[in-house]
């Protein structure tokens, strides 16, 4: 699985760095993020909700903040 | 055949009123993937909100349209000389508003400079972006600035003057209305 270091960022760049990594990626393909930012935690479940893209899982070592996220390219769930 | 079913009800008629009106109202909602700003404000701390929630916004995949109007005009000046041919009042307003980020002071705790550039050492060392960093991730993310002609024509600020943005155009109110009237969320900074 693809690992992408996002740690040492603020906000908005984690977010923005998650929707260049999604564009270099393939449908389905499952990658994992590493953020130190504690924005990160609340707003990559938001940025998954409003892009469609799959949470897999989350979890957090020490400052360090992992979420696996599943590529996808159909239509997200609108409210 | 039973007496109260062979009156076949016809659909054209039957649900062609319902459906103009629900069609009507669903023209009329604002699309939530739609944001529009308007950037008033010249501080730099608004200035740096502004492009915070623009970008964080595009990167989630919503259209996002900032409008600049009167200081946030001025405050997206080139940090350079002004054009020539101007009056002397619009000159005035090119000394008393000059361009480049790190020229915008803060609206609280800018202490004539020195809060700003303590705020700008706090931003880098812990991994914030400057406003630079910012329009230029505007940029990417393809946020459309509009910029309010008016506000220019009233300081005088010349086309060349502002800073470089490949999605720039300059507008008036009816077009600011038009794109806002349809976006889903509208800010005003």
């Amino acid at each position: 699985m693809k690992e992408f270091d996002l740690k040492g960022i603020r906000c908005p760049i984690p977010i923005v760095e998650l929707s260049r990594i999604v564009q270099q990626l393939d449908p389905e393909e499952e990658f994992r993020v590493l953020a130190t930012d504690p924005a990160f935690q609340l707003d990559v479940e938001a940025w998954c909700r409003r892009t469609g893209h799959e949470l897999v899982s989350r979890s957090q070592e020490g400052d360090v903040l992992s979420a696996e996220i599943r590529v996808r390219t159909d239509e997200p769930a609108r409210r | 055949m039973s007496e109260t079913c062979h009156v076949a009800p016809n659909p054209d008629t039957e649900f062609a009123e319902p459906l103009r009106s629900l069609r009507e109202r669903v023209d009329r909602q604002g699309d939530p993937d739609a944001l529009a700003i308007v950037l008033f404000s010249g501080e730099l701390d608004k200035l740096l909100a502004a492009f915070v929630i623009a970008t964080g916004a595009a990167a989630s995949g919503m259209r996002v349209s900032l409008f600049c109007t009167f200081w946030g005009t001025a405050a997206l000046k080139k940090d350079r000389k002004q054009a020539h041919g101007k009056t002397i009042v619009e000159r005035m307003f090119g000394w008393m508003l000059p361009g480049g980020a790190h020229r915008q002071r803060l609206s609280k705790l800018d202490f004539g400079g020195f809060g700003r550039k303590l705020m700008a050492r706090e931003m880098q060392k812990k991994g914030i972006p400057d406003l630079n960093a910012l329009i230029e991730i505007a940029r990417e993310t393809g946020v459309r600035l509009h910029v309010c002609e008016m506000s220019m024509h009233l300081m005088g600020i010349r086309d060349e003057e502002l800073i470089d943005y490949p999605d720039r155009s300059s507008c008036g109110v009816a077009q600011f209305l038009e794109i806002s009237s349809r976006a889903g969320t509208t800010l005003f900074i």
